[in-house]
This record gives C-alpha cells, sequence and structure tokens, in this order.
C-alpha cells in the first residue's frame, strides 16, 4: 500500500512538470512575498486590531497547542495515549531543561518558559505547511518575545538581588584594572541578549522558507524538467523540521540561561 | 547604478553565512571529539552544544540579514 | 545581467506597489503582529497555567504513586514467594528425614526379623543335620552287622559246599577280622 502511494506521487511529481509548466519559461523568484502580511477579510489598511493572516496562524496555534496538551491529556490514562504521551514529553523536556540550566529555584517560572516553548515550536510548525502564514519569521513577534524575556529576566534580577544583581557585570575572578573593560564587554554582550534572541529565530525560519520559495522558484526556468526542484525542497524540507524544533529549543534554552543570571548573579 | 553595487554587497554580506558555518562545524567537530574521548560524559553536554551552535550562528544570521537588507530595503 | 536588471526591476515594482521588499521591515504592520502576539500568549499561558499544566503534573504524579505502589507490591509478593519457597523447602528436607528414619527403622525391624529368621532356620538345619547324622550312623551300624550275617552264611554255606565241618566260631572269628575296616 505504501509502496503504491509513493508510486503514485512519484508519477504526479514527474507528470505536474508538463502539467503546471507556466506559458512562458522564466525564473520568478519572490521569496519574500509569503512573509506578507495581509487583512483576512479585505481592506488594506492594517490597524493594530484588524484580524490578518498573523491572527488566524497565531489562532492555529493556540488550538495546536490546546489540541495537544490538553486534549491529549484527556483521559489522564495511566498507560499514555500517543497524544498524551507527547505531552508529556513535551511537559517532561522543558520541564527538565528548567531544572538542569536554570537550577531548582528557577521551577516557579516554568509555566512562562513552557509558553513560550510551546508558542515557538508551534507556530513553527504550522510556518512549515505549505501555503501558510510563519509567524515566528517576523521581527516583529520574536522581538516582542526576547524583549519580554529580556525585561522579565532582567526585573527578576533586580528584585531578587537589588544592586547586587549588578556584579553579574563586574568580574571579580578578572585583575582589578581589566575589571572596568571586561564590564563594558559584559554589559553590551547583555543587551544584545534579545537582539541576538529576536535575529536568531526570525532568521532561521525567514531563511528556510525563503530558500524553499528560491527553489521552487528555479521550477519556472525549467520547463517539462520543473519536477527536479522538488526533490530538492524534499530534502531542504526535512531540514527545516529539524530547525523548527532546534530554534524553538534554542530559544528556550537560552531563556533558561539568562533566567540562572538572573537568579545566581554571581559570576 | 546603486542597486547594483548594492547586490555585490549583499554577496559580500552572504559569504559571512558560509563562515559562520564554518564556526558551527567547528563547535560540532570539537564536540564529538571530546565525545568520542569520554562518551559518558557527553549525554550530559548537548545542551551546551545547542547553546554554543546557536551563539555561532547567530553572527551567519546577521549577515545573512545584512544581505537581505542590501537585496529588498536599500 | 539581464535577471538583475529584472530583479531589480521586480524591487522597483514592489516599491511602488507601496510595501518594502522585506514584509517584516514594514513598520505599519507591527502594531497589530504585537497585538495579536499578546493575545496569543496571554491565551496559551491560561490555558497551559490553568487546565494542562496541573492536569499532565497529576498524571505524572498518579503514575509515580502507581508505578511505586506496584513496585512495593511487588516486593512484596517477591517476599512472600521467597517465603513460601523456604518453607517448601523446609517442608521437603522435612519430609525427606522423616522418610529416612522411617526407611532406618524399617530396616532395623526386617533385619531383626531376617536375623531370627536365619537363626531359627540355622539351628533346624543343625538338628536335622544331627538327626540325619544319628540315622545314617544307625544305618551305617546295622549295614554292617547285616554284612557280618550275609557275610558268616556265605562263609558257612561256601564251608558247607567245599564238605568241611560248619564251625560257627571260626567263621564269626573270620568275619570279624575282616570285616573289621
Amino acid at each position: 500500500m505504501g509502496k503504491l502511494f509513493f508510486y503514485v506521487a512519484l508519477a504526479l511529481v514527474l507528470v505536474s512538470g508538463v502539467l503546471f509548466a507556466p506559458e512562458t519559461a522564466g525564473l520568478a523568484i519572490h521569496p519574500m512575498d509569503q512573509f506578507t502580511v495581509t487583512p483576512l477579510f479585505g481592506g488594506d489598511h492594517i490597524a493594530w486590531y484588524t484580524p490578518t493572516n498573523v491572527t488566524l496562524w497565531m489562532f492555529f496555534a493556540v488550538v495546536a497547542v490546546f489540541a495537544l496538551l490538553v486534549f491529549g491529556s484527556a483521559n489522564r490514562g495511566i498507560v499514555p495515549s500517543r497524544a498524551q504521551s507527547v505531552a508529556e514529553l513535551a511537559y517532561g523536556f522543558i520541564y527538565k531543561m528548567v531544572e538542569d540550566v536554570a537550577g531548582k529555584d528557577a521551577v516557579k517560572f516554568f509555566p512562562y518558559i513552557i509558553t513560550l516553548f510551546m508558542f515557538i515550536v508551534t507556530a513553527n510548525f504550522l510556518g512549515l505547511i505549505p501555503m501558510s502564514f510563519t509567524t515566528t519569521s517576523h521581527f516583529a513577534v520574536t522581538g516582542l518575545l526576547a524583549v519580554v524575556v529580556f525585561v522579565a529576566i532582567t526585573i527578576t534580577g533586580f528584585v531578587l538581588h537589588g544592586v547586587k544583581f549588578l556584579g553579574l557585570f563586574w568580574v571579580s575572578s578578572a585583575p582589578l584594572a581589566l575589571r572596568p573593560v571586561l564590564a563594558l564587554i559584559e554589559v553590551i554582550s547583555y543587551f544584545v541578549r534579545p537582539v541576538s534572541l529576536c535575529i536568531r529565530l526570525a532568521g532561521n525560519v525567514m531563511a528556510g522558507h525563503a530558500v524553499l520559495k528560491v527553489f521552487a522558484g528555479f521550477a519556472g526556468a525549467l520547463g517539462a524538467a520543473s519536477f527536479l526542484p522538488i526533490f530538492a525542497i524534499t530534502a531542504f524540507y526535512a531540514l527545516e523540521v529539524l530547525v523548527a524544533f532546534i530554534q524553538a529549543y534554542v530559544f528556550t534554552i537560552l531563556t533558561c540561561v539568562y533566567l540562572k543570571d538572573a537568579l545566581h548573579p554571581s559570576h | 547604478m546603486e542597486g547594483d553595487l548594492a547586490y555585490i554587497g549583499a554577496g559580500l554580506a552572504g559569504m559571512g553565512t558560509g563562515i559562520a558555518a564554518l564556526g558551527v562545524g567547528n563547535v560540532a567537530a570539537n564536540f564529538l571529539a571530546g565525545a568520542l574521548r569520554n562518551p559518558s560524559a557527553a549525554a550530559s553536554q548537548t545542551a551546551t552544544l545547542f547553546i554554543g551552535i546557536a551563539f555561532a550562528e547567530a553572527l551567519g544570521i546577521f549577515s545573512f540579514l545584512v544581505a537581505l537588507l542590501l537585496m529588498f530595503a536599500v | 545581467m539581464a535577471t538583475t536588471t529584472h530583479d531589480a526591476g521586480h524591487g522597483a515594482a514592489d516599491a511602488a506597489h507601496g510595501s518594502s521588499g522585506m514584509p517584516q521591515l514594514d513598520f505599519s504592520t507591527y502594531g497589530n503582529q504585537i497585538f495579536w502576539l499578546l493575545v496569543t500568549l496571554v491565551v496559551i499561558y491560561l490555558i497551559l497555567s490553568r487546565v494542562a499544566l496541573p492536569r499532565i503534573a497529576g498524571i505524572l504524579n498518579e503514575r509515580q504513586g502507581t508505578i511505586t505502589n506496584d513496585l512495593a507490591a511487588a516486593e512484596d509478593l517477591k517476599a512472600k514467594a521467597v517465603e513460601a519457597e523456604n518453607a517448601y523447602n523446609k517442608a521437603l528436607a522435612d519430609a525427606r528425614s522423616e522418610a529416612q528414619r522411617i526407611v532406618a527403622e524399617t530396616r532395623a525391624e526386617i533385619q531383626v526379623g531376617v536375623d531370627e529368621a536365619i537363626a531359627k532356620a540355622d539351628a533346624e538345619i543343625a538338628a536335622k543335620a544331627e538327626e540325619s547324622e544319628k540315622a545314617i550312623a544307625e544305618i551305617r551300624a546295622t549295614a554292617l552287622d547285616n554284612v557280618k550275617i550275609v557275610a558268616s552264611d556265605t562263609a558257612s554255606a561256601l564251608v558247607a559246599a567245599l564238605g568241611g565241618k560248619d564251625d560257627t566260631d571260626t567263621i564269626a572269628a573270620a568275619v570279624a577280622k575282616r570285616t573289621e575296616v
């Protein structure tokens, strides 16, 4: 059955080059068009409350999280179903990450961190659906996530440790002459953190999707052989699935690392 | 003419992503070398590996972003 | 070069269309995205912290409890099994020693019986042998007497046949002399 399905799909791929060939061959590469924010119900003015495709796909992310973590665990089975074991896996994965990286006393931040992780990972995966819109490819989205993390962690640090939190920048193990220089570097690197968090996530996702579109754009110039980019896209798509997860993981684990700095600022 | 110069600049900036790839490869290679010497300690250090890779990769993404800006925004 | 100019033209067309080349840098959409992202994050946080996380934590705890209980029960059962095995082994050893004791007793009893029977049989055999010997001696004695009578009769008949005079005493003496083995 699987074999039959495979051969039918392969035949469709081969025929598609003939069926869907453009009238005039030529490169038509618009890698950035997929990121356009458009209002859902017509009109071209986008106010802050307008329901756009951003709204739609963020809603799908909420639905996916709800389906996985709430419906999945609805049976409360001692022996888990498949959805429930994925939900438990996600829970255990993030819980262990928070506990291992940020320390035992960071567990009270666990709900916030798993919120971040679940949103990013579902948005990344939903963005991989063809014709979908990838919310995490926008600097506005990832920038807000990064700024929320940055502000929350800075406030936590000052609330818990007061002025001593600034000791994070004062490397007491270095020679005295070097300390001001190191402090400057530490301050800069501290403020680069949200920028790098934001750019890393959006850049990775955007780069992957743009490359997929570039490969797809080659099809227009290849005529009957336009099925060839499909193989490249398939391979790259697999890599993108990996990247979608790893970037969510990296964002979360870096949040945990920064949280550890805020909880235990001694350098 | 200015647009053409921007494309050249985008190409130069694109090289940065390749150089970042060297850095990522370096991190992974050293991790693997260490993991083969002491496999029992490797599992506990995968998080560190990913953090290192993420830091190395972020700078490549910066140069990719510069390339995109030159291509589309300038 | 042709494609370059084509792309540049495309970029110009986009610029004319009203949006810059990268939708990510179109700041007019930032407010919209940030608003909906905040809504999404709050909704996800509420779903997770109110429903999902307590439930999953409960499931995991329950499973941990069940596993611990099951392990304890298994430990109990194992101890019981070991106990039962020990009891069984002890019973087996007891039964075996009892059996050995019974076997030894029985053997001793049988031995006694056998010994008695042997002794009795020996005595009987000895008595019979004595009797037989006595009988044999009698038989031998009578046989000797008979030999003497037959011999003296034969001798007297011979003497008479030879024309001699029957002298009983001489014959008897000669027979006695000859039969003295």
